[in-house]
């Protein structure tokens, strides 16, 4: 089963929600759309439901055009961020109502229901209505209504936004567990790079509606294709700053300059981005983190085992920010000395494409 | 630790005050009346519970009683589908809602003596626009002067031309509450237009329809100046409903007795057909 975008945009008025965009979605693995708010992903979820229409450019379903198919002749499933049930239903009745609607047997209702709603440990409720259960046991009856509908395509749109943190990392790690081996091709939309390293699978990179990176999500990650890729798939955000390369020296502001070395020596002289992951500035000389900057710490954020520190570099950069494992003590105002790993950089051209 | 005292009463008195004056005290001098006999001069005999039985047992009071009913069942039969209908096919965003609110709110604020006055204008068979129209461009001969159908149908469209509206706005209020989302996954779940009425715009509309309903009851049951107003009950008895009975008994023959009665006998199945409505209609919600 494979879902695959062929040129797709959408037009609202004049402005344009979802740029020329080819993907091809295939199961067997999660497909993560990450993105800011914003930033389309829920406009191309719509366009795949057939939800919105789109301006141009073809949908197939296991090579079939389905792009002049009606929402409800799709075989889809979609879960929201909100938890849409039919209120007035129990949660039996929730998760039998495609069924229903598709004319199937009582008996085989029955059957894919309770195995649902095994899966989803939701047997115990399935004789009350939504209102009746937490949030995040209404969330488990809608995804019950998606897995036994056994679509061909389930969309997740932020299916986990509005639960608690605890909810949140369960249902998560079930996730996956939950849709292998279906056949369906599972489209999961989320802000968060975090959840999209955790669910694996492909992720495409979503910036400003359009796809600007697809690949296996580790790839990704380590590699982004350009400046936008790697400020969408990092949290803390990624810092950048424009440096000047001369020679084998690259140099930041007046007074930071280090050597060069691998492609990034290679490139010809002149300005570049560079943007580098916040975990590889330190408070301490580490591990090839050997650059020192100074700054002037702005905000401090102390976690259980990681220390992040917000500082402005100068230089006319934006505030940059530091993340380290264990405590360290900053205060607020002061100058601080931090050190960043050369070898970590990632290089682009004014035009935002990576070139080292 | 909870203290107890009797402040709470204070809190409460104002509005015990203002229920006793505009309530309470009125409706004990109906009761006052309902069991005596008076001749004016403030003399009163005692009369025990006569009068309830002579209106409970008269003719009279049964064809009121009737055709109140009658009216107040064709009444919520059109307005309540008719408005629901209508707030599903009004616009949920852009320029043409506030357009249709204003539209639909405009009857609704026109004073109810002025709605019959209009009414009877515009019907009257020779001078008014749509009396003259029927009966000479149509060639339907129309008078709801004369006869019983023309009236009734009359009074009927007018209180749905004044009171859909409230049942239109409080359905699209339910309406336009529903979440895009809903829509979305009754789609998805492959249901058609029926299922989406009947499993998510119902279920949704259904406190604001409860209101709807109870008001539009107690409203057309109570129902009194338009129908004066355009046909003054007639013709013949044809339109007197229970309110206008009631006057006609009270001030008309200014028998206070039996019209005290009437009265607390009319309240009565007001109130009790209210309360059937709502419990019934608010059955789920309580199991």
């Amino acid at each position: 089963m494979a879902l695959e975008l062929r040129n797709v945009t959408k037009r609202v008025g004049a402005v344009q929600h979802i740029k020329e965009t080819s993907l091809i979605l295939e199961a067997g693995h999660f497909n993560v759309l990450l993105g800011a708010t914003g930033s389309g992903k829920t406009s191309l979820i719509k366009l795949m439901a057939g939800l919105d229409p789109m301006a141009s450019g073809q949908i197939l379903m296991e090579d079939q055009d389905v792009t002049k198919l009606s929402t409800q002749r799709r075989n889809i499933s979609l879960v929201h961020q909100f938890f849409i049930n039919y209120p007035h239903m129990t949660v039996y009745d929730n998760i039998a109502s495609p069924l229903k609607v598709a004319g199937m047997a009582k008996s085989e209702i029955q059957g894919r229901v309770e195995e649902a709603a095994d899966i989803l440990q939701l047997r115990p409720m399935l004789h009350r209505r939504p209102h009746e259960l937490s949030g995040g046991q209404q969330q488990r009856c809608a995804l019950a209504r998606a897995i036994a509908k056994e679509s061909q395509a389930v969309f997740l749109d932020e299916p986990l936004a509005n639960l608690d943190y605890k909810l949140r990392e369960e249902l998560r790690d079930q996730l996956p567990e939950l849709f292998s081996g279906r056949g369906a091709v599972v489209v999961y939309a989320t802000s968060e790079p975090e959840e999209a390293l955790l669910l694996g699978g492909k992720t495409a990179l979503m910036n400003d509606g359009h796809v600007t990176q697809f690949g296996p999500t580790a790839d990704i990650y380590r590699n982004p294709a350009n400046v936008q890729a790697a400020q969408v798939f990092s949290d803390p955000p990624i810092n950048t700053a424009t440096i000047t390369k001369r020679g084998q020296i690259a140099q930041m502001g007046a007074d930071v300059q280090w050597d060069l070395a691998g492609d990034a020596a290679n490139l010809a002289d002149g300005n570049y981005t560079v943007a580098i992951r916040p975990h590889h500035v330190l408070p301490v000389v580490h591990n090839g983190c050997t650059v020192r900057l100074q700054g002037r710490v702005q905000v401090t954020e102390l976690s259980g085992s990681e220390s992040s520190a917000h500082f402005d570099q100068g230089h006319g950069n934006t505030s940059w920010v530091s993340l380290a494992a264990g405590v360290h003590p900053y205060e607020v105002g002061e100058l601080h000395d931090f050190y960043m790993d050369p070898s970590a950089c990632y290089f682009f051209a004014p035009d935002g494409s990576r070139v080292a | 630790m909870k203290t107890e005292n009797q402040k709470a009463w204070f809190f409460v008195l104002p509005v015990l005050l203002l229920v006793a004056f505009n309530a309470l005290i009125p409706m004990m001098t109906v009761v006052n009346y309902s069991v005596q006999e008076t001749f004016g001069d403030n003399i009163f005999f005692w009369q025990g519970l006569d009068w309830f039985q002579q209106i409970l047992r008269s003719d009279r009071f049964h064809a009121a009683l009737g055709r109140q009913f009658l009216f107040t069942f064709l009444i919520l039969i059109i307005e309540i589908p008719l408005g629901i209908a209508i707030a599903l096919s009004m616009p949920r965003k852009g320029f043409w809602v506030p357009v249709c609110l204003v539209l639909m709110a405009l009857p609704m604020l026109i004073p109810w003596n002025v709605v019959g006055a209009m009414w009877n204008i515009f019907t009257l068979p020779d001078i008014g626009l749509l009396g003259y129209f029927l009966n000479h461009v149509l060639g339907i001969n129309y008078d709801m002067t004369q006869d019983p159908l023309a009236a009734w149908v009359t009074i009927i469209t007018m209180d749905v031309w004044h009171w859909t509206s409230l049942v239109v706005l409080l359905s699209y209020a339910g309406l336009v509450s529903i979440p895009d989302a809903y829509y979305q996954a009754a789609k998805i779940d492959g249901a058609s237009n029926w299922s989406v009425f009947r499993f998510i715009q119902l279920p949704k509309m259904k406190t604001v329809l409860t209101i709807a309903i109870l008001l539009r009851f107690m409203d057309s049951f109570n129902i009194y100046t338009e129908p004066f107003v355009l046909t003054g009950g007639g013709p013949g008895n044809s339109t007197t409903l229970l309110s206008i009975d009631l006057v006609k008994i009270a001030l008309g023959q200014f028998d206070l007795g039996p019209a005290a009665a009437m009265s607390l006998i009319y309240f009565a199945i007001t109130l009790l057909v209210s309360w059937l409505f709502y419990t019934v209609m608010t059955k789920d919600d309580q199991n």
